[in-house]
């Protein structure tokens, strides 16, 4: 099946469409939704201007719209960038990295059903400590690019997703509900190479910036 | 306890989305399963079951309707079975109600007028269907929606969800599994 994936640029987005190659369907572009609201309900933001090297590097089209971000006109503007790649490229479904935002998963349920669209959501319950091993196990080198929950601080930034990090998140998760997949926005993440990649992407200059339990750091990619 | 869970998907990649989710709640819980599509069950699968777990599939996959035949072993199977979703509308179908039309997608609250595996009162639930059966014939009601939601046979313990509990209410599995 002819398949567009949503592209956060993080674990997520990436593994679901791995996980979609891996099962034999043709992966034929990217859609990257760039909002201009830093708490977008739908559309996580850090690093997001970076897909596009993501993109090249699995030689794929990227679809990138903008929006201001506000809530559900948002989602008019998911739906136009979706209704383009199918006229564009004659998709067939949709992959998404929901794992469990009910709020995500069933407004791109929606969307893809008006489009007649499949809509695959592989994630989906998935166990969240699981996830993050399978991405050690199957190659993925993942670093963290923004925090936003107490008690994640600046120190986290850049920090490569291996077997410490999923041990000191799972003692966070014990002692603070840290969701360990930082599904409820605790932390966000930037896939700097996967097994669809062709090339590793290579971090030339960061800026990090925040304060309180709250930061960000901005990559420049080579 | 065995658990046979039976996938109802057409497309295989929506097995990780409907049917890995329950393997997992069985799983966590240290509760044997064995899995099938229901083209592939034989006979001795559904000997050697305990309990049935019929699973959901996605939005647009109607597919299980028309291959209604391959289901029609549940008429004279006496263990239970419980139907999520694309179950339910199966089991439905079975006792000869009639399809309707409806969407609901996303979270919802159902009153729960009397317990149903353990839920009752005002439950949120996940729905994803476009599609329902009126009530069958012979069969309970347990929510005070319009549309039957969840549902039992009034003899024999076959149970049905039109929502899917593997994502807000996992409880409803294991209370399914265990007791």
């Amino acid at each position: 099946m002819k398949l567009a994936f949503l592209l956060s640029g993080g674990k997520d987005s990436l593994y679901a469409a791995y996980l979609a190659k891996q099962a034999g369907h043709e992966l034929v572009c990217a859609i990257t939704i760039y909002s201009k609201n830093k708490d977008s309900y739908m559309f996580h933001t850090p690093c997001v201007e970076k897909t596009k090297k993501q993109a090249k590097s699995m030689s794929l089209s990227l679809l990138a719209c903008k929006t201001k971000g506000e809530k559900e006109k948002e989602l008019k503007d998911l739906e136009k960038a979706i209704k383009k790649a199918k006229q564009k490229y004659n998709i067939q479904g949709i992959v998404t990295g929901a794992i469990e935002s009910c709020y995500q998963a069933s407004r791109i349920q929606k969307i893809c059903d008006k489009l007649n669209l499949e809509c695959f959501n592989p994630l989906w319950q998935k166990p969240q400590l699981e996830l993050l091993n399978d991405l050690i196990k199957n190659g993925f080198k993942v670093i963290v690019t923004s925090v936003a929950a107490y008690p994640l601080n600046p120190s986290l930034l850049g920090r490569k997703i291996d077997k410490k990090f999923i041990h000191e998140i799972k003692l966070l998760q014990e002692k603070f509900k840290i969701n360990p997949a930082g599904e409820g926005g605790e932390f966000e993440t930037f896939v700097l190479n996967c097994p669809l990649f062709s090339n590793s992407l290579k971090i030339i200059d960061k800026k990090i910036t925040g304060k309180n339990n709250s930061w960000k750091m901005e990559v420049k990619l080579k | 306890m065995k658990i046979l869970l039976i996938k109802t998907n057409k497309e295989s990649f929506h097995e990780l989305e409907f049917v890995r989710s329950i393997e997992n709640i069985l799983k966590n819980n240290k509760i044997k399963f064995f899995t099938s599509h229901y083209k592939d069950l034989k006979k001795q699968d559904l000997k050697n079951a305990d309990k049935i777990i019929i699973c959901g599939t996605s939005l647009k996959d109607n597919h299980f309707l028309k291959n209604i035949d391959y289901f029609k072993w549940i008429e004279n199977y006496n263990k239970p079975i419980l139907g999520i979703c694309s179950g339910m509308q199966i089991i439905s179908k079975i006792f000869k109600a009639k399809l309707k039309h409806r969407q609901e997608i996303g979270l919802k609250t159902l009153n729960f007028k009397k317990e149903f595996l353990g839920l009752k009162n005002k439950k949120e639930v996940y729905e994803l269907h476009n599609n329902y059966f009126d009530l069958p014939k012979n069969f309970t009601k347990f929510t005070d929606s319009k549309i039957p939601q969840a549902i039992k046979h009034n003899q024999k313990p076959l149970y049905g969800t039109l929502f899917h509990p593997e994502v807000r209410n996992k409880n409803l599995i294991l209370e399914f599994c265990l007791f």
